[in-house]
């Protein structure tokens, strides 16, 4: 039900067709459900779409508030 | 010769077959063990005699990192390294379709004599057959190759005893992967490299080691994971290997997590896996260290007496989990 | 020992100190497989007890449905493209491995933009890509087939087994006999649908549901978050997946599925028929579906004696308590979506059994 692997978007092409990047690996895909992205930025792909941009300033290990509810644990 | 694809004559036994034999083969692995005998006469020194056999069907046939000639003489050198033999003679016998590319048999039988020269291994006998477009996938190569045991060196399952260590020589699935990503319907660039080459010189050092290497064996078909249960069933032991000590590179990594697959089921055509005495361990490790095909290499576990027959991965979190054998065809998923 | 940060840890150590009986539930074949291969399952102390759901959109496709599929490629000069993970799921008599290897061309895909370039390459067969999946998948097959009717590519149709998530979930809460506390949800059908539908169940049957992300880490703070709730007695709808779940989903990618799929009752393998709860073309893309254009019909469902996916799908029976656990059905010759699935609950306990010497 979903894998869905971050890649970086390096190219804007036509057609709605964006070249992303995941670790050196490139390939082409839909940005058709994604349409304001921009270059440079991650977005999540699954069976060749990207289905959404990732917001980078929400990082995978900062959950602040939860940081503190452990605090008092 | 005139032609510039394979025809069914040339398979004949003919003067086209000679032909062949001549300007492709015998021009690219000359040797004066190649009399055109049907059959090669060797003298062999003493000792026990290893013989291994392999086809290669894969497709594509050039790919990078090699090509499926390269492929059929590492395959085989790499099945005599892991039973301690030193690969001495080699048999190729070929099945082409008709039409195949006269040019694309060149450039295969060179990378076969480059290979093998490399090695030192000779080429001493051979057939060629043709058939019919479409009953092969341009060409099927098979290599049969025979080497002698030193004394001293007994690589087999069963001597493979708790307590002994785990090595991998590099990393994991980089083959599988550069061959997938050519599968047509994928379209995606990797700048993965097949990893496919002849460990013939690890063989040279691990035979300094005798007794203290108990078995090795290249992680061919279905990787890392399926060798590691066949000895495990083989040996009745149990084994134990931590997931970040298993070197794979971040490429591999990230195609096979676009992909859906796993690094440690995908095929490694220039690596092994050695059980070796814990004593030894880091020892052969520095040695391995020291060749260029072997820099990567780690120690990724050991081996325990229970679960007896079963592979167990430590993952990130210190929990333990079943490395299984692949179940079906190990396929791009979504799921 | 191993490298994890100290949140990791302290994360942990808050859910193995954890004295409650809990019971969770994830709905997501990726999650169930996420979660094997993180080992936490075997980290949970007793009283939290993870029941994986019916969240494989693979493996709940009845037998009657890859019955279907399996009729369709016997006819002449069909490709059938597909993803992977179809392969192996086993109809009445046969699956797509064995078709294939019958004869039938079935090829594996990455995307259903690939099956445009086999219709486009071979104009003289007719194209059929196998449409799996829920809402993370519809959308790539929506377009797929708005391109290929913008194309007027004649040769191109779908056969839909799509199905949406939030029926299932209601089916599950609704059950009187259900005993789950908590919903890890799936993150990336949540990437689509946004937060609503989990309010929604959330308010309706009083059980907290956070949306979870694939990491080590992401599971880790959704139990977390769940653990949480529980205990303060809160039912909410909470996003742990903030870096790429938008509490409105993908609205672009909702109307691609609006555009060209109507909701329809559909067959869960192990659930039966859920009304609203399967994808079907809308009558504008008819002539691209490709169960009316092949006139494939409905498959009778066989149901297999003593098949519990059920009950073990729901939590009111542990996988050896079903009578063909470890006999007629394994993970080779599998027979219901929980042993279909790699990871899934009964596939998961046949492989972790010997290990740790259960019964």
């Amino acid at each position: 039900m979903c894998l869905g692997v971050p890649a970086k978007v390096i190219e804007l092409m036509a057609n709605e067709v964006a070249r992303v990047d995941v670790n050196g690996n490139q390939t082409e895909i839909s940005v058709r459900l994604t349409p304001e992205v921009k270059i440079n930025e991650y977005v999540l792909v699954h069976a060749g779409f990207a289905m959404e941009i990732i917001d980078e300033s929400i990082a995978l290990e900062t959950m602040k508030y939860l940081e503190e509810l452990l605090q008092y644990e | 010769m005139k032609q510039e694809r394979i025809l069914m004559a040339h398979g004949s036994g003919g003067l086209m077959s000679q032909q062949l034999i001549d300007e492709i083969f015998k021009a690219a692995w000359n040797n004066e063990l190649m009399e055109m005998l049907d059959s090669a006469i060797l003298n062999l020194p003493a000792g026990r005699l290893a013989m291994s056999t392999d086809s290669f069907v894969i497709t594509p046939l050039f790919f990078p990192g090699g090509d499926i000639g390269k492929l059929s003489i590492c395959g085989t050198v790499n099945d005599l390294v892991a039973c301690g033999a030193k690969p001495l003679y080699m048999s190729t016998a070929f099945i082409i379709e008709e039409g195949f590319p006269l040019s694309d048999l060149r450039k295969i039988a060179e990378s076969m004599a480059v290979t093998a020269q490399e090695v030192g291994v000779k080429l001493v006998t051979g057939d060629t057959k043709v058939v019919e477009k479409g009953s092969a996938d341009g060409i099927f190569i098979n290599t049969t190759g025979i080497g002698i045991i030193p004394e001293g060196i007994n690589y087999r399952p069963q001597r493979v005893k708790p307590g002994d260590k785990i090595i991998v020589t590099g990393y994991m699935g980089d083959h599988g992967l550069a061959i997938m990503a050519q599968r047509e319907g994928l379209s995606f660039n990797t700048p993965a490299l097949s990893d496919c080459a002849p460990l013939y010189q690890l063989g040279q050092m691990t035979s300094q080691y005798g007794q203290a290497i108990k078995c090795m064996r290249d992680p061919t078909r279905g990787g890392l994971a399926t060798v590691l249960n066949e000895i495990a069933r083989q040996a009745g032991v149990g084994i134990r290997v931590k997931e970040s000590s298993i070197p794979v590179l971040e490429v591999i990594r990230g195609a096979c997590d676009m992909l859906g697959m796993d690094p440690l089921y995908m095929a490694n055509e220039g690596k092994m896996v050695i059980f070796t005495d814990a004593e030894k361990a880091d020892e052969i490790l520095a040695e391995l260290g020291k060749l260029s095909q072997t820099q990567n290499a780690a120690i990724i576990g050991e081996v325990y007496s229970d679960p007896a027959g079963m592979v167990l991965i430590e993952t990130e979190l210190g929990a333990e989990r079943i490395l299984g054998m692949l179940e079906g065809e190990h396929v791009p998923r979504i799921c | 020992m191993s490298e994890i940060s100290d949140y990791q840890q302290q994360l942990l150590h808050a859910i193995q100190t954890e004295k409650a009986s809990v019971t969770l539930m994830e709905v997501c074949g990726t999650h169930t497989m996420a979660i094997a291969k993180s080992g936490i399952r075997e980290l949970l102390p007793p009283n939290i007890k993870l029941l994986s759901g019916p969240g494989c959109p693979v493996c709940v496709t009845s037998q009657g449905d890859i019955d279907a599929v399996i009729e369709l490629v016997r006819q002449k000069d069909i490709i059938l493209v597909t993803f992977g993970d179809m392969m192996r799921v086993p109809g009445t008599y046969s699956s797509l491995q064995e078709e294939r290897s019958q004869g039938a061309d079935i090829r594996i895909a990455y995307s259903p933009l690939d099956a445009l370039r086999v219709a486009r390459e071979n104009a003289d067969k007719e194209i059929v890509f196998l449409g799996i999946g829920f809402e993370t998948t519809a959308p790539a097959i929506a377009v797929t087939l708005e391109q290929a009717r913008s194309e007027g590519l004649g040769n191109f149709s779908v056969f839909s087994l799509h199905k949406v998530v939030p029926p299932a979930l209601e089916l599950i809460f609704s059950d009187p006999d259900i005993n789950v506390d908590g919903l890890i949800c799936p993150g990336h059908v949540s990437v689509v649908i946004g937060v609503e539908p989990y309010e929604i169940l959330a308010q309706k049957h009083r059980k907290p549901c956070v949306i979870t992300g694939f990491e080590t880490l992401d599971i880790l703070e959704g139990i977390y978050m769940l653990l949480k709730q529980i205990k303060q007695g809160d039912a909410q709808a909470e996003i742990q997946y903030r870096r790429v779940v938008k509490r409105e989903g993908n609205l672009v990618a909702r109307q691609s599925i609006e555009k060209v799929f109507k909701p329809v009752a559909a067959r869960w393998r192990g659930l039966g028929v859920i009304p609203d709860s399967g994808l079907a073309l809308r009558e504008e893309f008819e002539h691209m579906d490709a169960r009316l254009k092949f006139n494939i019909p409905e498959m009778e469902e066989i149901p297999i004696k003593g098949c519990a996916c059920g009950e073990v799908l729901t939590g009111k029976i542990s996988p050896p308590e079903c009578l063909l656990f470890g006999r007629a059905c394994t993970p080779l010759k599998p027979v219901g979506p929980c042993m279909v699935s790699h990871e899934g609950s009964c596939a998961a306990y046949y492989r972790y059994t010997p290990a740790k010497g259960r019964g």
